[in-house]
């Protein structure tokens, strides 16, 4: 059984449609990357999942359905999303926007040793522990973000276009953390990114979007292999 | 206007002339005052419904309208019939006057704003400097008016609380044709259109600023006048009369009966004049928390108010008809 | 000179009072975006039910404290059940439902207890402390039970984590959404802190103005004066607003314009501030959106 499944899932803002019934699958433990230009849906995919948007259509996590649910709710489950514009609190503190995001957990020595494990991820943070989370730079808000993310200790993680505005290094940087946290820590990642090339180099399976259907889907490799389908679709 | 509508209004004021000869005095007087609300309703309309400035300080108004009625009547010995345009005069400027400050103040903050004038407003009444020409607590008493002599040369026999009556009715038919004409033109939908959208507004070339300082200040000149005519028919002026309840009661009225409504004002009068004694037989010493739990309906159910549910049933019997 | 020291300390006594509304009013402002008019009614009803505990022979404290949870419950159940179905409604809708309840509860407490004025009693002595001539135990007193109500508030919201979270929740509600915050519950708590508060401002000032449904009235007015000055998003600054609020209303009443026309006081302030400076000394200028 996949970890999260959508069915014909449908996506509008007020009268307008957005996304016309998508389907996929991830399974546990899986880099699941969601490809397309701009304004093919893929952020509103990633809303779509959290409640954000108004959904139609048969949403599954762990089997349960969470179509229809409070944002809040889901986030309960297990489910920890990156959105877009990173989302970070900037008025508090980076400490103070890190323990917000084990708010929901209760097991206190567990989210301490997390938070050690992050500093060791990011060891930036932790000098900037104090600091207004706003005065951080672009690429620091960014770990913020995700670290934010990773102290709920989801089953999975929704990046949304984590790369966007970032220096290829820090890029590369992010990726590698990402493998890591996929493989040591079995979080499952759900990634969405205009950067086809480097998502396709961490992911093990990927969807093409476009104007809100999905009309590629495979393994990764296939796809980055695939040359007829990267020129015509991911332009390189 | 069509027809039908022509033909409704035209037997709505054939009624409102019988009206005071088949009724006691009594009646004839609260339907006096459902007039004045009427006036000082659409006043409020058309700054709060058509052009989207929330005020809760009418009241203010009212009150400074029905001074000056008072004063020039019983300090200076005007006839009542002047010190209407009078008090519309001096409610239009000060109403400008208030609207200027107040183009800065959006939504909750004009709200704010204009809540505190109509908290305050007693206590400046009550002032002790201006006492003598506002007559400090005790208020100022008003002689009532006498149906003129012609009419008593003419045969036609009626008593003072019949003539206020129609006094009242021909300044009431008078604002009102006055307000439809404003309303149903450029101006109208210039407020309407600062009130939906201010920004596209003003890039079509509308002249926010002055509309919405007019605004004020014809809303207050309705509101103003009503005061002067609702002193006259009360015989009496008194700093606790003008109340923050009695703006709130104006609110009141174009929520029940309907905003950006002309119609709208008249049903809001009578709910206003008649629901209270209503209100007091359901609860002796709570009128106004049943006000309250209306508010709560009509915001809930009916938000177009009376007038709002009296088209929607008329739209609906005449697809019928037409079928 | 004495008089003038009275005036003073005496104003910041019942700034205590006007900072402690101002600061409910404040607190709710910044989870939404709202000005609560019927802050003054709700306080005012709570101090009368701490009236009737009294009455039925229940101690000062014991009954401060029911009260200050009963305003709590009020304010959690008025946000449910009446604030949360016109949340996102036009203005006006919202303006409505507040005097609504504005004058539910101000007609309601007529209702039950009658408009006849009634003394409240004072925790503190009658005697001034050490006999002096400036100000009253009492006066004294709510100062200092202003101070420790701020200090609670200020320690709640900085060192708990549900402060942290209502804190999340004022600024960024979709990203305290994201970090699996119950927004609707935390709007309610918000609205329970303030009316609590607003309650142990009612019972402060009822011993002094005398308890009758239309105390608040006025001193609402001197709240948002005072809310406004500090900035309406601002707690400290509210709180600073309310303590010159209550000194330039005793100073100037005593003074320069007569204690009769202290009520323009506030409105001379409310509208001088919106012109000048609507996001007041503390506040933070708002950019919306076009």
């Amino acid at each position: 059984m996949a970890l999260l499944e959508a069915r014909g899932l449908r996506a509008s803002y007020g009268p307008t449609r957005v996304l016309h019934g998508i389907d996929f699958a991830i399974d546990e433990g899986s880099i699941t990357a969601v490809l397309g230009a701009n304004g093919a849906g893929k952020t509103t995919t990633l809303r779509a999942l959290c409640g954000m948007v108004k959904t139609e259509g048969d949403v599954r996590f762990g089997g349960a359905r969470i179509d229809g649910r409070l944002t809040e709710d889901i986030v309960r489950l297990g489910i920890a999303h990156v959105p877009d514009g990173r989302g970070t609190f900037v008025n508090l503190t980076t400490e103070e926007n890190l323990r917000l995001g084990a708010y929901t957990r209760n097991d206190r020595a567990a989210v301490e040793s997390d938070l050690e494990r992050i500093f060791t991820y990011f060891p930036r943070l932790k000098e900037r522990l104090r600091q207004q989370a706003g005065t951080l730079s672009g690429g620091e808000q960014q770990m913020l973000a995700v670290s934010r993310a990773l102290m709920l200790r989801p089953k999975l993680l929704l990046l949304d276009e984590p790369s966007f505005g970032l220096a290829p290094l820090l890029v590369r940087e992010l990726f590698e953390i990402m493998r890591t946290v996929n493989q040591r820590e079995r979080v499952s990642i759900l990634l969405v990114e205009q950067n086809a090339a480097m998502a396709l180099d961490l992911a093990n399976r990927a969807y093409l979007i476009e104007t809100g259907r999905v009309v590629l889907s495979g393994a990764a490799d296939e796809i980055r292999r695939d040359d007829a389908v990267r020129r015509s679709y991911l332009g390189y | 206007m069509t027809r039908r509508a022509s033909i409704a209004v035209t037997v709505l004021v054939a009624i409102a002339c019988v009206l005071p000869f088949v009724v006691s005095n009594y009646r004839t007087f609260q339907l006096t005052l459902v007039l004045v609300y009427a006036i000082a309703l659409l006043g409020l309309n058309i700054l709060t419904g058509y052009n989207g400035q929330i005020s809760l300080g009418h009241g203010a108004f009212y009150a400074i309208g029905a001074y000056t009625a008072a004063v020039l009547m019983d300090r200076l010995g005007a006839p009542y019939w002047a010190t209407i345009p009078a008090a519309g005069a001096v409610c239009l400027v000060a109403g400008f006057l208030f609207g200027l400050p107040a183009l800065r103040l959006e939504g909750l903050y004009l709200a704010l704003a204009t809540f505190a004038l109509g908290v305050s407003m007693p206590q400046l009444l009550k002032y002790h400097h201006l006492e003598k020409w506002t007559g400090g607590v005790q208020g100022i008493v008003i002689a009532k008016p006498e149906p003129p002599a012609f009419l008593r040369e003419a045969g036609l026999q009626m008593n003072s609380d019949q003539w206020l009556y129609f006094f009242a009715l021909a300044v009431t038919v008078v604002m009102f044709v006055l307000g439809w004409n404003l309303l149903r033109g450029r101006v109208g939908r210039a407020l309407i259109a600062i009130r939906d959208q201010h920004i596209a507004a003003e890039a079509m070339g509308i002249n926010s600023a002055l509309y919405k300082s007019l605004a004020f200040g014809v809303s207050a000149m309705y509101t103003g006048i009503a005061g002067a005519l609702g002193a006259i028919a009360v015989q009496y002026v008194a700093p606790d009369s003008f109340t923050i309840f009695l703006s709130l009661v104006f609110l009141v009225g174009i929520v029940v009966g309907g905003l950006a409504s002309i119609s709208g004002a008249l049903y809001g009068a009578l709910f206003i004049q008649f629901v209270p004694n209503v209100a007091d037989e359901i609860s002796k010493a709570a009128p106004w928390a049943i006000f309250g739990l209306f508010l709560i309906g009509f915001v809930y159910l009916m938000p177009a108010g009376v007038a709002g549910a009296v088209r929607t049933l008329l739209v609906r019997f005449t697809r019928k008809g037409a079928k | 000179m004495d008089a003038f020291i009275h005036q003073v300390l005496s104003g910041l006594a019942t700034g205590g009072i006007y900072a402690s509304l101002a600061l409910a009013l404040v607190m709710i402002y910044q989870v939404t975006r709202l000005v609560n008019f019927a802050q003054g009614e709700m306080a005012m009803f709570s101090t009368y039910i701490a009236w009737s505990l009294i009455n039925a022979g229940m101690g000062y404290w014991p009954a401060f404290l029911l009260t200050v949870l009963f305003a709590l419950a009020l304010g959690v159940v008025i946000e449910r059940v009446v604030i949360r179905p016109v949340e996102n409604a036009p203005v006006l809708a919202i303006v409505v439902i507040f005097i609504a309840l504005l004058v539910i509860l101000n007609s309601a407490t007529g209702w039950i207890y009658s408009y006849t004025i009634k003394t409240f009693p004072s925790p503190f002595p009658k005697e001034p402390l050490f006999g002096n001539t400036y100000i009253s135990s009492h006066e004294l007193g709510a100062i200092g039970v202003t101070l420790v109500v701020l200090a609670l508030l200020y320690v709640f919201f900085r060192f708990t984590p549900l402060g942290l979270a209502m804190r999340a929740v004022a600024q960024n509600p979709e990203s305290s959404r994201l970090v699996g915050i119950r927004v609707g519950w935390m709007l309610a708590l918000g609205w329970g802190l303030a009316a609590a508060v607003g309650a142990v401002a009612g019972m402060m000032i009822a011993p002094i103005v005398y308890l009758d449904p239309n105390m608040m009235g006025g001193i609402l007015l001197y709240a948002f004066a005072a809310a406004l000055l500090g900035g309406i998003d601002s707690p400290g600054g509210a709180v600073i607003g309310g303590f010159v609020v209550g000194v330039l209303e005793n100073v100037l009443g005593a003074y320069v314009i007569g204690n009769d026309l202290k009520l323009s006081v506030a409105l001379g302030l409310i509208i001088g501030v919106l012109l000048v400076r609507p996001s007041g000394f503390f506040g933070k200028v708002h950019v919306t959106r076009v």
